[in-house]
């Protein structure tokens, strides 16, 4: 795979705490990645090292083979999507989009910020101002701002978290279909685990500064390397010392066969979520676990001891 | 507590009437054609005399020339410095500017006298229009300051991020797009410099040389005599004029 | 990033440093020598000019500097306060009569001190009006004492009084007086024991805004107290040109500025939102 950014043991230490711990990465040509984690974790550090505005504490970042820690922001070929999308609100469309490439002094303005437009599908707003669009087409104009200017990479902060949540499904599907159209590298941070599965080619968790798994997410959900990574990507059940997804887990009144992990639990409560139905029970140590399992005839009711089991392959490991 | 209304309204009238009647009376006489205070009938003729009054006309010139060089000095230099406070803080330059601003007139004059005699045993230079237009640019800086801070606090920081990713240097990210979303500020700084400048008595009578009056130096030399109906007819010109400035100036500093 | 900001900020510095600072030193300088034979300064250096303070023609003039300040000072408060009050209340309106308080303001220091020489002398319009009216026979002697000099000065200040305390007075938080009277407190009570001291910032930045220009005065003591009623700043001209007598003149401004800053010590706190 042809790395178009790699970040070699990144740190950012401030007085009081350590944003950023050794993380190390490398992202391939084209990709769509996302840094995913909760708040405080580092991954908008990190991404402002990349852009320019922080400088790491120790560590490489380097783009196409080449150093660009020390290079100011307008000296890398990065380009940033900001949280609150940034436009210069004294200036229309056009001249926010154009902006970049008038800086650089290129040609062929017009066609560019043009294609671009509509690549974003905002053609015919060119002369309206930020003030007179709706947040989701603001969000376009940031995107087409930086698009327009080929970075070797994007790099995109939250974009979809100030938009409508009805808003942002739709939204990301765009945001995939132009990712994919112009090959452009994506470099997307977010916090929101259902975003970050399903954009990505690859993404990476981040926890406390640290990076604590990248792959597939398949890989990341299926095979997390650590407690945090499997209950930050999805809901887990705790049994035992052992880590079972709620939609492997399944339920039944006798004792399982033999091959089959299982543990006694009592029913809490039923509910029936239309494509599937939920069961929340209590082990005996207080815990509670929930099985998320297909319609069935049988039906639980609460207080009823039960048996939890599973297949022994989908247990989470932690190396 | 939505309205505690009628006693303090009727208070807000007599406090509004106490700040403008004064000025309102003084200009209603200078249309007074006897020179006492006693009407006797509308006329024009303080104005007229202080138009011919040769004096009072060249001071005034003066006083134009000394705003216009000092409003131009002190705008530009505040502005910068505003900016450069706004990207980091200065709590000595914040401070001093503060202290300028808070020292009494009086002591500011003293010290830039002692100063610029200081000065004048290594130049060959005296007091004059230059002078003051120094001492004017000193304190018509903090208020410039003031002005356009509290308009940059309103400016998004993360714009200037973006002009810098999109490519803009430092300078260009200043020039293209945070000094455009402050520019009515810094001209309603500008005005006010104006304002102060023109108005200013105390340091400039300091400071001036024999060939540089301006005009509150006249004004104050004919009111220290007594009363006279010229000085009002100047006096409700300089408030229909600052009071014109200040208005635009306010209208800028809102939008 | 710092390059640019160091030369945008090279101009404030020089002209802070030189315009300002650096003179303030030269006084300090001069305040330490002794006055020569026709004016100005020379050697020796002495601690004699600071020593005349004890003279008490000198601290006539400094108590009476202190007193004619605070009276305009409580004055000022006492106008400002119900007035800032009307405005932080006025709703859509807020704008226009702040301007109002404003506008005067600017517009000559000089010609709003003047008109009160107008009004007030013997042959001004109060006294031809009640003399017209019959209601006094002699013309009362309302200029030319410290009273016009406290009226001159409130007059010229309030509006820097009523700015700060309506910035604070707008930012009060309307659920607290809402909770005060849910909780039985009538109308005063809540004046009394919830608006003031919230207010208590503004009131701090309002009364150094006017104690300090005000016991620097030099305009309104002249005009409007003759020669009846000098202040220090009046004392410290006056060292400066007639007297020439400059050691002492710049003690005294020294003296002046070591109050002044002990008054932003002792008042203003850092945390609160400062103006610059």
């Amino acid at each position: 795979m042809e790395s178009v950014l790699e970040l070699r043991d990144i740190s950012k230490h401030y007085p009081t705490h350590r944003a950023v711990n050794g993380v190390t990465l490398n992202i391939a040509r084209g990709e769509f990645f996302s840094l995913l984690g909760p708040s405080g974790c580092g991954k908008t550090t990190t991404l402002r090292m990349i852009a320019g505005f922080e400088e790491p504490t120790s560590g490489e970042i380097r783009l196409n083979g080449a150093a660009i820690q020390h290079l100011k922001p307008y000296q890398r070929n990065v380009s940033t999507v900001f949280q609150n999308y940034a436009l210069f609100p004294h200036l229309t469309v056009q001249q926010n989009v154009e902006f970049g490439l008038r800086r650089k002094g290129e040609n062929d303005i017009g066609r560019r910020v043009r294609e671009v437009l509509e690549l974003v599908q905002l053609s015919g707003k060119e002369s309206r101002r930020p003030t007179e669009i709706s947040g989701g087409e603001r969000q376009r104009v940031a995107l087409a701002r930086s698009l327009v200017l080929a970075p070797d990479v994007l790099l995109l902060d939250e974009p979809l978290s100030a938009l409508d949540p009805n808003l942002r499904k739709q939204v990301r599907a765009e945001l995939k279909n132009i990712q994919r159209r112009v090959g452009i590298t994506f470099l997307f941070v977010t916090h929101d685990q259902e975003e970050a599965l399903s954009l990505s080619d690859r993404l990476g968790v981040m926890h406390a500064g640290v990076l604590e798994q990248t792959g597939t997410p398949e890989d990341v959900y299926l095979r997390p390397s650590t407690k945090f990574v499997a209950s930050f990507l999805g809901a887990v059940n705790w049994i035992n010392g052992v880590g079972i997804r709620p939609e492997v887990t399944r339920v039944a009144k006798l004792a399982p066969d033999q091959g089959l992990r299982s543990h006694p639990a009592t029913v809490v409560h039923s509910t029936f979520l239309g494509n599937c139905v939920h069961i929340e029970t209590r082990l005996d140590d207080g815990q509670l676990a929930v099985a998320e399992v297909p319609r069935t005839t049988t039906s639980f009711a609460p207080g009823e001891r039960v048996h939890l089991w599973w297949q022994p392959a989908d247990e989470l490991n932690f190396k | 507590m939505k309205r505690s209304g009628r006693p303090l309204a009727i208070y807000a009238l007599a406090a509004y009437l106490f700040l403008h009647l004064p000025l309102l009376i003084l200009a209603a006489f200078s249309f007074n054609e006897s020179r006492f205070t006693v009407w006797q009938g509308f006329s024009f003729r303080w104005y007229t005399a202080a138009w011919h009054d040769s004096q009072l006309m060249e001071a005034t010139g003066n006083s134009l020339i000394i705003a216009v060089f000092a409003t131009v000095l002190s705008t530009i230099i505040g502005t910068l410095c505003a900016y450069g406070l706004w990207k980091r803080r200065s709590p000595v330059l914040s401070g001093s500017l503060y202290l300028s601003l808070v020292t009494p007139e009086i002591v500011t004059g003293v010290s830039l006298l002692a100063f610029y005699q200081w000065i004048f045993r290594f130049l060959q230079v005296q007091l004059g229009m230059h002078t003051v237009i120094l001492a004017h640019v000193s304190f018509s800086i903090a208020y410039v300051v003031i002005v356009v801070m509290a308009r940059l606090r309103t400016v998004d920081g993360s714009l200037e991020e973006a002009a810098l990713d999109l490519g803009a240097n430092e300078w260009q990210a200043f020039r293209y797009v945070t000094l455009p979303a402050v520019l009515p500020a810094v001209v309603a700084a500008a005005l006010l410099a104006f304002t102060v400048s023109f108005d200013d008595y105390v340091i400039t009578s300091m400071v001036a040389g024999v060939d540089s009056e301006t005009l509150p130096m006249v004004i104050y030399a004919i009111a220290r005599r007594g009363v006279n109906p010229v000085v009002n007819a100047i006096s409700a010109l300089l408030v229909l004029g600052f009071g014109s400035l200040i208005l635009i100036s306010e209208r800028l500093r809102t939008t | 990033m710092n390059r640019l900001r160091a030369w945008f900020l090279a101009p404030s510095w020089a002209v802070i440093l030189l315009l300002f600072l650096f003179p303030m030193l030269i006084i300090l300088a001069y305040s330490l020598l002794t006055r020569g034979t026709y004016g100005g300064i020379s050697l020796p250096w002495s601690l004699e000019s600071y020593q005349r303070f004890a003279d008490p023609i000198y601290l006539g003039i400094l108590w009476r500097s202190f007193w004619i300040a605070g009276a305009s000072t409580v004055i000022s408060l006492l106008l400002g306060f119900p007035l800032a009050l009307f405005i932080s209340r006025a709703g859509k309106r807020k704008n226009l009569y702040l301007s109002l308080v404003i506008l005067p303001f600017w517009t000559s220091f000089l010609v709003r001190t003047y008109a009160w020489m107008f009004l007030l002398r013997d042959t001004g319009l109060i006294n031809s009006t009640l003399q017209k009216l019959g209601i006094i026979h002699d013309p009362l002697p309302l200029l030319y004492n410290d009273g016009a000099v406290i009226l001159g000065l409130v007059y010229g200040y309030l509006p820097f009084m009523v700015l700060p305390l309506f910035g604070t007075l707008e930012r009060l938080d309307r659920n607290l007086l809402e909770a005060a009277a849910d909780l039985g407190a009538r109308p005063w009570a809540t004046l009394l024991r919830v608006v003031l001291p919230l207010s208590a910032p503004g009131i701090r930045a309002g009364v150094i805004l006017v104690f300090i220009p005000c016991l620097g005065a030099y305009l309104t003591p002249d005009l409007l107290g003759g020669g009846k009623s000098v202040m220090i700043g009046n004392l410290i001209q006056n060292q400066f040109t007639t007297a020439r007598d400059w050691p002492f003149g710049s003690a005294i401004s020294l003296a002046l500025m070591a109050v002044v800053m002990l008054l932003l010590i002792a008042f203003v706190r850092r945390d609160e939102e400062g103006l610059l």
